[in-house]
């Protein structure tokens, strides 16, 4: 084990769907093999709790909640490897953006929002 | 606000939530399902690698009360035998009826195929090939929760707590992760499925909503937990080289299936020291694993990560391939070739045995109150077998179901507001906090951090009188503070909001752990006491915990309940 990780940075595209969203940058500690989610999660630790992000399952690729944009790429975050150069995270650029990361991919039938505009409640 | 109504409200879409809700829709209610997370997406089920025990009896004879021997002989003497031998009798229909729904149960010769697991005196231990039991559950589950027509499911609410008119079950409060707008839903009955509680460790093997949040919400509606002391850790977590994409309780079904070995970092194999079996022989019970683990760790013999060495270097690539097919692929694809190397593997928080306390219907000392999964306290005593915990999901999902269902059918819904009110207000009061925020802005990830330490070194799989007493102290601190914290200034997808709320239930169920473990001045099964090194048969009894008036958690002592006459 190396006794003094290096930093790498790692670039968050942030805001929501009203205001025109913005790049923010953290220094990371990297260690070998670490997931861009591993990333996400030291940084929502330790910098700023309030990146909004899916996930459930912690690596697993099981919850399938994950899905970012990895350098423009379409990857989960729990099996995208961090570059030890740093990478730039985004939302899915396909689906429509609720904040930062987090876009909306909960089927229609299950989003409180679609039910009750259903029933004519929304 | 948003106001909904339903027979039944089933919190927390894991395997016994959607089981609930299928049961209660064909018992005849309408249901709500509601998870913070995606509906059978979240919870432990998704990530459950392989077993799944019931007695089927297709390849050699078995009986669920061979089953239930072996339960109750791997629970040191607490199983709530009524509730154990639910699990065990009913699993069978479960596991049959998911057949029915093509879920896909391994099969040899076209009989369901079981292998053998530590603790279980028969092969009986079904799964999904190759490591795919919990997606194929939880697919299997969806698609029968969609189905149902009376069920509505809601991905993206969080459920912050049970409102309780008179002593009953009403409904409850929650809010709408999107937008950050609060919910009520009333409700005849409402079941607990919303799991237990590995984040509060920092080793675990769980999703991250497993966060107490169940046991919590039952304490604060007045209903009692039981066994809390009790979490299990998985012996073999994966500890080393970084492994993604793969569930760290994966070496399990490797050790099903092709035994390994266990050495420590003097190259030697030790179980035989602690009372196990060594040599390529997977029979010894996860708590004396745990319990050797840590042993060899703290005499100096660990590997530099802090773990043991697993090794199936003496294996062929054909045993392997045949065995794991595919996952040796994605094992290289993480550089791990397991001809060549050993892994590094340690105890990970994996499971509670500990839970909210229901009779044989799971219904909780509330009327209108039900619990199910593993939020349950009770089935496993002591200690879990291996295989156990995907059954009891199902098994105690279908009974809450139908149990909530029979209950609520037909019931007049008596929604009071008033009993709501205070909850809702206390909701309002945080979204509104969030203007004046001008704290730390990692201060709710940095208390989340402290606790998972705090559990994992103090409340841990090797604990002292000295070291559970100075957490309890750090723990009913926290909880003061938290009551201080803000969360952060966002109406959508409010994370924090969510941490705050996950921290108030997390806290509150640590304090019940901590305290339970205190109280038990012995060693049994999962809760190892330094300090106390033996089995105490004059501490054969379940620990009961409910809340005070005054916000206190109080403890009891139970007898051991017999089996249902």
């Amino acid at each position: 084990m190396s006794s003094h990780p290096k930093n790498v940075p790692i670039t968050i595209l942030r805001g929501v769907p009203e205001e025109e969203t913005y790049e923010e940058t953290f220094d990371v500690p990297y260690r070998e093999g670490m997931s861009v989610l591993d990333a996400v999660v030291w940084i929502r630790t330790n910098v700023d709790s309030s990146i909004a992000f899916r996930y459930s399952c912690v690596n697993a690729n099981a919850c399938k909640e994950c899905m970012v944009a990895v350098d423009g790429k379409t990857e989960y975050a729990c099996t995208a490897r961090l570059s030890s150069d740093g990478n730039t995270v985004g939302p899915l650029t396909n689906k429509v953006l609720i904040r930062d990361l987090v876009t909306d991919i909960v089927p229609p039938k299950e989003n409180l929002r679609t039910i009750l505009a259903e029933r004519g409640e929304g | 606000m948003i106001h909904l109504e339903t027979h039944v409200l089933v919190v927390g879409a894991g395997g016994a939530g959607m089981y609930a809700a299928i049961a209660a829709a064909r018992n005849g209610a309408d249901v709500i399902l509601a998870d913070k997370s995606m509906i059978g997406r979240g919870g432990a089920t998704i990530m459950a690698q392989m077993t799944t025990a019931a007695a089927l009896g297709e390849e050699e004879p078995d009986s669920w009360e061979k089953h239930l021997d072996d339960t109750l002989d791997a629970g040191r003497g607490l199983c709530n035998e009524e509730l154990s031998a639910i699990l065990c009798e009913e699993a069978i229909d479960r596991i049959r009826e998911m057949d029915d729904w093509k879920v896909g149960w391994a099969r040899k010769d076209g009989k369901i195929t079981g292998v053998m697991a530590p603790g279980h005196s028969v092969p009986r231990c079904v799964y999904v090939d190759f490591l795919n039991t919990g997606p194929a559950v939880a697919k299997c589950l969806r698609t029968q929760v969609a189905r149902a027509d009376s069920a509505l499911r809601i991905s993206g609410v969080a459920i912050n707590d049970v409102v309780v008119d008179d002593g009953v079950a009403i409904g409850a409060v929650g809010w709408n992760l999107e937008d950050e707008t609060p919910v009520t839903i009333a409700a005849n009955a409402v079941v607990l499925a919303a799991g237990g509680l590995t984040r509060l460790y920092a080793r675990n093997s769980a999703s991250i909503n497993m966060n107490g949040d169940a046991y919590a919400m039952a304490l604060r509606a007045g209903a009692e937990l039981m066994d809390m002391e009790f979490p299990q850790f998985f012996p073999i977590g994966h500890l080393a080289p970084r492994l993604v994409g793969m569930d760290p309780i994966m070496w399990d079904p490797f050790r099903y299936k092709l035994g390994g070995r266990l050495f420590n970092a003097d190259g030697e194999e030790f179980l035989h020291r602690y009372g196990g079996e060594d040599a390529d022989k997977y029979t010894t019970t996860r708590d004396i694993i745990s319990y050797g683990i840590t042993k060899e760790n703290e005499a100096g013999r660990a590997t530099d990560n802090g773990g043991v060495y697993l090794s199936f270097r003496h294996l062929s690539e054909k045993v392997l391939r045949d065995a794991f097919g595919p996952v040796i692929d994605k094992l290289a694809n993480n550089g791990i070739d397991l001809m060549e190397r050993d892994v590094e593997v340690s105890p990970i928080a994996h499971y509670h045995m500990g839970g909210i306390r229901v009779n044989g219907s799971m219904e909780t000392c509330v009327p209108g109150l039900y619990a199910a999964g593993e939020a349950v306290g009770g089935a496993n005593g002591a200690n879990r077998l291996s295989g156990n915990a995907i059954p009891e999901a199902f098994v105690f999902g279908e009974r809450a179901g139908r149990f909530a269902a029979e209950y609520a059918r037909g019931r007049n819904r008596s929604w009071v507001a008033d009993a709501a009110v205070g909850h809702v207000d206390q909701l309002n009061a945080m979204i509104g906090r969030q203007t004046d925020a001008n704290g730390e802005k990692a201060a709710l990830g940095g208390m989340w951090a402290e606790l998972q330490r705090l559990m994992w070194e103090k409340v841990g799989v090797l604990r002292t009188g000295d070291k559970l007493t100075s957490a309890l102290t750090r723990i009913r601190d926290m909880r003061t503070e938290l009551e201080s914290v803000a969360p952060a200034d966002d109406n959508e997808f409010n994370l924090t909001l969510q941490d705050w709320y996950d921290l108030r239930s997390a806290l509150l169920t640590a304090e019940s752990v901590t305290l339970a473990a205190i109280n038990r001045t012995e060693s049994r099964g999962a809760h190892q006491r330094e300090d106390f090194e033996q089995t105490d048969p004059g501490q054969t009894y379940n620990q009961r915990l409910r809340l005070d008036d005054d916000g206190s958690i109080v403890s009891d002592y139970l007898s051991v309940a017999g089996g249902a006459q």
